[in-house]
């Protein structure tokens, strides 16, 4: 099972060595970590900066693929708890310089996060209650979701003069960017809640037959719509912290194209999309692959148009090496057919 | 509607999704003539084709994938890579738009067949598989030119100015004929080939449908091969009404695309649904545009919204239908 394990993460470690290199091997300072003002500097810490939220919605994410379900409504999730967040806090320039807040921040950061648990709640509620294909059932969210975003922000680009807020997305904690220690702090807290308790071994049983699981005792369908309600929740907190990164909810751009990317990290961390097989911890590096190579992409000098084309090879490659047809016929090219 | 109201009315249980969706479009027309005078001029209508020829064309093609039980979602991206590469190419290269417009069409099948063998050979999921090829193909966009490249070719701009008059001063624009004629296509191909038989047998079970001998691969590379196709005529559709190629067309289509055909009637697990009733999708989501414009307070995205509140009801509605078919 170990060894299993250890093999899971390969490939996923090899693809984000090999993105380091290189860009080690263009840019020799590309390693280098400095410390200034008590905060670590460099281009590693704003990789691990950067891939936070996608961090945190893949994290999510990974656990409704685990469940064999899928969540393509995080993108307008992010945009909907951005609005709420900018709508609540707010805030103005007064004429002395000073900035207050609509709301205290704890509400607003309970308030919207309660309303991105709500849509992954909504997206359960259709998958379990209603009986509705994954797919569907998120995409009604995803078509309404920004709507509902440009409402909240009356259509406008919402900008927070709140400084305390933009410390979510900006600030520093040890040394080390804020987003970075509570995306890991999530991811930690995740994989041990999973493996000291049954509730890992439940997601997989669902995944890889419901009804196997129905009968064996695990209540599938509470936890199914747990896993959206939280799915929901991690992209509400990545929402939270791209808002704050910028200062601004602007509703139609917010999380643009999150589903996909969030799906494309599940894929590289090794998760199988036909759900049962997980894995956080490679999750979590598909999304540091996925930053890594944008910020390779820029590095190189190569226009960054062609990022979508890149990510598009690293699925169907990934995609073909899950494929059992796929290796099928990889291995009848290489070896001899054996005799019937 | 219920099932015992159908039989009343003498309709058969797959056709009840269709009368919804006829009867809401009604409603709808209904609601706009009584609040807008001006709502019931023919040429608000004729508008309805002119301004969504290029949505009837894309969701015609997704109609057949999901009639599969598949889904295509590189739709959107690969009809914003048409007019790219139509622009380019007849403005940038200066080819003849003889020469374009049939190489365009070809490709379009091309990457649609390339990604249905993907989907067919190795097993893997519609979804995923045309998800990567969304990217590819808005990528590829970007690749060309991030700016939109203007059209002046005289072919194009006289096609896209071309109006058929209906006489009393109203008319069809070239793209709104191109459409008419696609579903005109699409509803023979669908009740009166052997593709089509074959497109609504795999929907019902494709596990049958392979062991009733029939071409279950082939033909499934090449209903992605007929939606790649529909994306890149409605391409060239939307190069004609744009007059222009740019990578940020048709962002989002596909998702419009597979909302007409819900709303449409048609059952996203496959086998069940008519053309016909997708084409009363998109004057659904048309008309919903439409009253949206003649209110004029209202904001633009209150459109999204209504979208997802009937995509929501015509998909709880349809899984109302199939417990009461199997509870009977």
């Amino acid at each position: 099972m170990k060894r299993l394990a250890s093999h899971a993460l390969f490939w996923p470690v090899i693809t984000l060595l090999a993105l380091i290199a290189l860009n080690t091997a263009v840019n020799p300072g590309f390693l280098a970590v400095s410390l200034r003002d008590g905060h670590l500097y460099g281009n590693l810490v704003d990789i691990l900066n950067r891939a936070a939220p996608l961090a945190l919605v893949s994290a999510g994410m990974t656990l409704v693929i685990a469940a064999r379900g899928l969540d393509i409504s995080v993108g307008a999730v992010v945009a909907i708890t951005a609005a709420m967040a900018a709508l609540l806090i707010g805030g103005s320039l007064n004429l002395d310089g000073e900035t207050t807040s609509r709301f205290p921040m704890w509400f607003a950061l309970v308030a919207a996060l309660g309303v991105a648990t709500l849509c992954g709640l909504w997206n359960g509620a259709l998958v379990v209650g209603v009986g509705m294909q994954p797919i569907i059932a998120t995409l009604i969210l995803m078509v309404a979701g920004r709507g509902i975003a440009q409402l909240i922000t009356g259509g406008q680009i919402l900008t927070i003069y709140y400084p305390p807020y933009s410390y979510l997305g900006n600030g520093y904690l040890l040394g080390l960017p804020f987003a970075a220690v509570l995306a890991t702090l999530v991811i930690v807290a995740l994989h041990a809640l999973l493996s000291l308790t049954p509730l890992g071994l439940f997601i997989r049983a669902i995944g890889i037959n419901p009804v196997a699981a129905r009968i064996a005792g695990v209540r599938s369908r509470p936890i199914t719509v747990a896993l959206y309600a939280f799915c929901g929740l991690t992209a509400g907190l990545a929402g939270l912290i791209i808002s704050s990164n910028v200062k601004s909810a602007d509703a139609n751009n917010a999380g643009q194209l999150l589903e996909l990317d969030a799906i494309l990290a599940v894929t590289l961390g090794g998760t199988a999309l036909t759900g049962g097989r997980f894995s956080l911890a490679g999750t979590a590096l598909g999304a540091l692959i996925i930053q890594t190579l944008t910020s390779t992409i820029y590095s190189l000098g190569v226009p960054p148009e062609v990022n979508l084309v890149f990510r598009a090879a690293l699925i169907f490659i990934v995609m073909l090496l899950q494929s059992a047809e796929f290796r099928a016929t990889v291995r009848r090219l290489v070896t001899r057919p054996e005799r019937a | 509607m219920s099932a015992a109201a159908a039989r009343l009315a003498g309709l058969d249980r797959r056709l009840v999704p269709l009368a919804a969706s006829v009867a809401l479009f009604l409603a709808m027309v209904a609601y706009g003539a009584f609040s807008y005078p001006a709502f019931l001029s023919p040429q608000v209508f004729l508008n309805l084709a002119i301004d969504n020829a290029f949505l009837f064309i894309v969701a015609i093609g997704m109609t057949f994938v999901i009639l599969t039980g598949g889904i295509d979602l590189s739709v959107g991206s690969l009809l914003a890579l048409t007019t790219m590469c139509a622009a380019a190419l007849v403005e940038k290269a200066g080819w003849s738009p003889w020469l374009v417009v049939p190489l365009l069409l070809a490709g379009g099948a091309a990457f649609g067949a390339a990604q249905g063998f993907l989907i067919h050979r190795y097993r893997l999921q519609p979804f995923i598989v045309t998800l990567a090829g969304m990217f590819v193909a808005r990528g590829l966009c970007y690749l060309i030119d991030t700016e939109s490249i203007p059209i002046r070719n005289a072919v194009f701009t006289e096609l896209a100015n071309y109006r058929l008059p209906l006489g009393g001063g109203h008319s069809l624009s070239s793209g709104a004929l191109i459409a008419l004629l696609t579903v005109a296509a699409a509803l023979w191909i669908a009740h009166s080939t052997r593709f089509g038989r074959t497109v609504y047998a795999i929907g019902g079970n494709a596990k049958s449908a392979q062991l009733m001998g029939l071409p279950v691969g082939g033909t499934l590379v090449r209903v992605y091969a007929l939606s790649g196709f529909c994306a890149a005529l409605a391409g060239l559709v939307m190069t004609l009404y744009m007059l222009s190629g740019y990578s940020l067309h048709a962002t989002g289509l596909e998702l419009d695309a597979i909302a007409a055909v819900v709303i449409g009637g048609t059952l996203l697990s496959g086998g069940v649904g008519y053309v016909a009733g997708t084409c009363v999708g998109v004057l659904i989501l048309g008309v919903i545009q439409t009253l949206v414009i003649f209110n004029g307070t209202l904001s633009s995205w209150w459109t999204r919204i209504v979208v997802g509140i009937l995509l929501f009801a015509f998909c709880v509605s349809q899984k109302l239908l199939e417990r009461g078919a199997e509870s009977r």
